[in-house]
């Protein structure tokens, strides 16, 4: 039975992969929640988060109609070739391995980090002159750890953690300055969970590349070209017109 | 040295991990370690001394006091009771403001003091089983000059107890040197550490490790030399004559 299975999915994929392109009417996205705030559902049960908004836009911009379909993260891409749905719009991140097996769009974000400290601190503007002799905490071996230890490694004590947890509970006791975290992470464990202790320093992080990745794509099955092209030409209408930055805005504004 | 220089160049050139950046964590994390160590052994040793002899004591306040502290040291693990002494002592309210915090705001001290208590009480054991196996012959030998107690705990039994912990006071050594790698947990960059940071640098599993695994072969080499010396030169009166 199983091999009668692989056999089909084979075929399947074969078929797939020779057949004309088709002008799509609705693209039906897969998508794994909840990943807060990207997506995840609303107690009443509807979908929502930047994903959903921004991928309902972009449907909106080139005028097609679109459909979301939950899938577990690790059938997430044999179900998109598999054609139960034409494109995943699921925080994944670009990169050579994933490319082999799909499409991607441009890349439409990139997941931020931000510094946080506590709410009296006196930095500002996190640099060399105001971090000289502070203590950064970051979790140990992330993207988060090589972008300080790069930039402020000479100047000042960095404090490795290998979880979140054990970060927040030095910087419950005093013993960190600021601490550089994705900003998801940061968001949940320090700004919603305590009362005002903690606020963002600076501006939001997600450049250069070279540390931050390539970011997020929408991927597509790799015969549906002018889908993917489609999407990425209404991406730059979105981005040019104000509607992706007011659903930035949404969900990564901070109160500060 | 010009010509090992060069072969030394040429060995790093091909690879991206071993660059002077990272033999500087390494260096560094060398020179932690070292520290930590070595003064938790030290203040761990003197501390040892009066315990172990307070534990031969036959005097109930005194002896059982220090039972229980050698039992609950030796009966936890090291890591939490560094957990404890690092992450612990800050939910104790307002310890921030307390000539306290100065000690244990930095990791290392409180690392320190872990390292120092838990050290101290294995030591205090091994000492009380050597002032315990202390010939009677000798002791009475002692008596029979009339020495005081004082005086025979000094030049009687002291000495011929730290000779016959030796071997055994070795092991602690490199047992602390080995266990000296959970500093890292509190964020000390001890030769762990910096191996931890390499490997999540560079995803570098084999090389991060077995690089520092060398060093601390190294470092346990050089202990174990010195214990044999050590050996050889205190214990040559228990050499089996030719």
């Amino acid at each position: 039975m199983k091999k009668l299975l692989t056999v089909s999915l084979l075929s399947a994929a074969v078929l797939a992969g020779t057949a004309q392109a088709r002008d799509y009417d609705t693209v039906r996205f897969g998508v794994d929640v909840p990943y807060e705030p990207m997506e995840y559902r609303l107690p009443n049960g509807d979908l929502t988060g930047f994903d959903i908004e921004l991928g309902n836009a972009l449907c909106d911009e080139i005028g097609i109609d679109c459909t979301w379909t939950v899938q577990g993260w690790d059938g997430i891409i044999p179900g998109l070739l598999a054609r139960k749905y034409d494109a995943i719009m699921s925080s994944m991140t670009i990169n050579d391995q994933r490319r082999k097996q799909v499409l991607f769009s441009d890349p439409y974000f990139t997941p931020p980090s931000a510094w946080f400290a506590p709410a009296d601190s006196k930095i500002t503007v996190p640099s060399k002159q105001t971090l000289e002799g502070k203590t950064i905490g970051v979790q140990r071996g992330t993207l988060q750890d090589n972008y300080a230890t790069d930039m402020f490694g000479d100047v000042a004590d960095i404090n490795r953690y290998s979880t979140a947890d054990d970060m927040v509970l030095d910087m419950d006791a005093g013993r960190l300055d600021i601490v550089f975290l994705d900003f998801p992470v940061g968001k949940s464990t320090l700004l919603d969970s305590n009362d005002g202790d903690y606020k963002i320093v600076g501006k939001m992080i997600s450049e250069p590349k070279k540390y931050f990745g390539d970011g997020f794509g929408i991927a597509f099955r790799k015969r549906d070209k002018e889908l993917a092209e489609k999407f990425d030409a209404a991406l730059d209408t979105l981005k040019e017109n104000g509607t992706y930055d007011k659903l930035y805005k949404k969900y990564f504004e901070t109160k500060q | 040295m010009e010509q090992l220089n060069a072969w030394f160049t040429r060995l790093l050139a091909d690879n991206e991990i071993f660059t002077a950046q990272t033999i500087g964590y390494y260096a560094h994390g060398l020179a932690n370690t070292a520290q930590l160590v070595l003064l938790s052994l030290l203040i761990g040793l003197m501390l040892a001394v009066p315990l172990a002899i307070g534990r031969s004591s036959s005097r109930p306040w005194v002896k059982w006091p220090i039972f229980l502290y050698t039992y609950v040291f030796r009966g936890t693990p090291l890591l939490i009771q560094l957990y404890i002494i690092y992450y612990g002592v800050v939910f104790v309210d307002g310890i921030q403001d307390t000539w306290l915090w100065l000690i244990l705001e930095k990791p290392f001290y409180p690392a320190l003091i872990a390292f120092t208590l838990n050290t101290a009480a294995y030591t205090t054991e091994i000492f009380r089983g050597a002032i315990k196996a202390t010939p009677k012959g000798e002791i009475e030998a002692a008596r029979a000059y009339g020495m005081s107690q004082a005086k025979m705990l000094r030049r009687i039994v002291l000495p011929s107890a730290f000779r016959r912990a030796l071997p055994a006071y070795g092991n602690e050594v490199i047992f602390m040197l080995h266990a000296s790698a959970i500093a890292s947990v509190v964020t000390i960059m001890d030769l762990t550490g910096a191996a931890r940071f390499v490997y999540a640098r560079f995803y570098a599993p084999f090389d991060a490790f077995l690089f520092v695994a060398a060093i601390y072969l190294c470092l346990t080499f050089g202990i174990l030399y010195l214990f044999r010396y050590l050996e050889k030169r205190l214990l040559a009166h228990l050499k089996p004559q030719t």
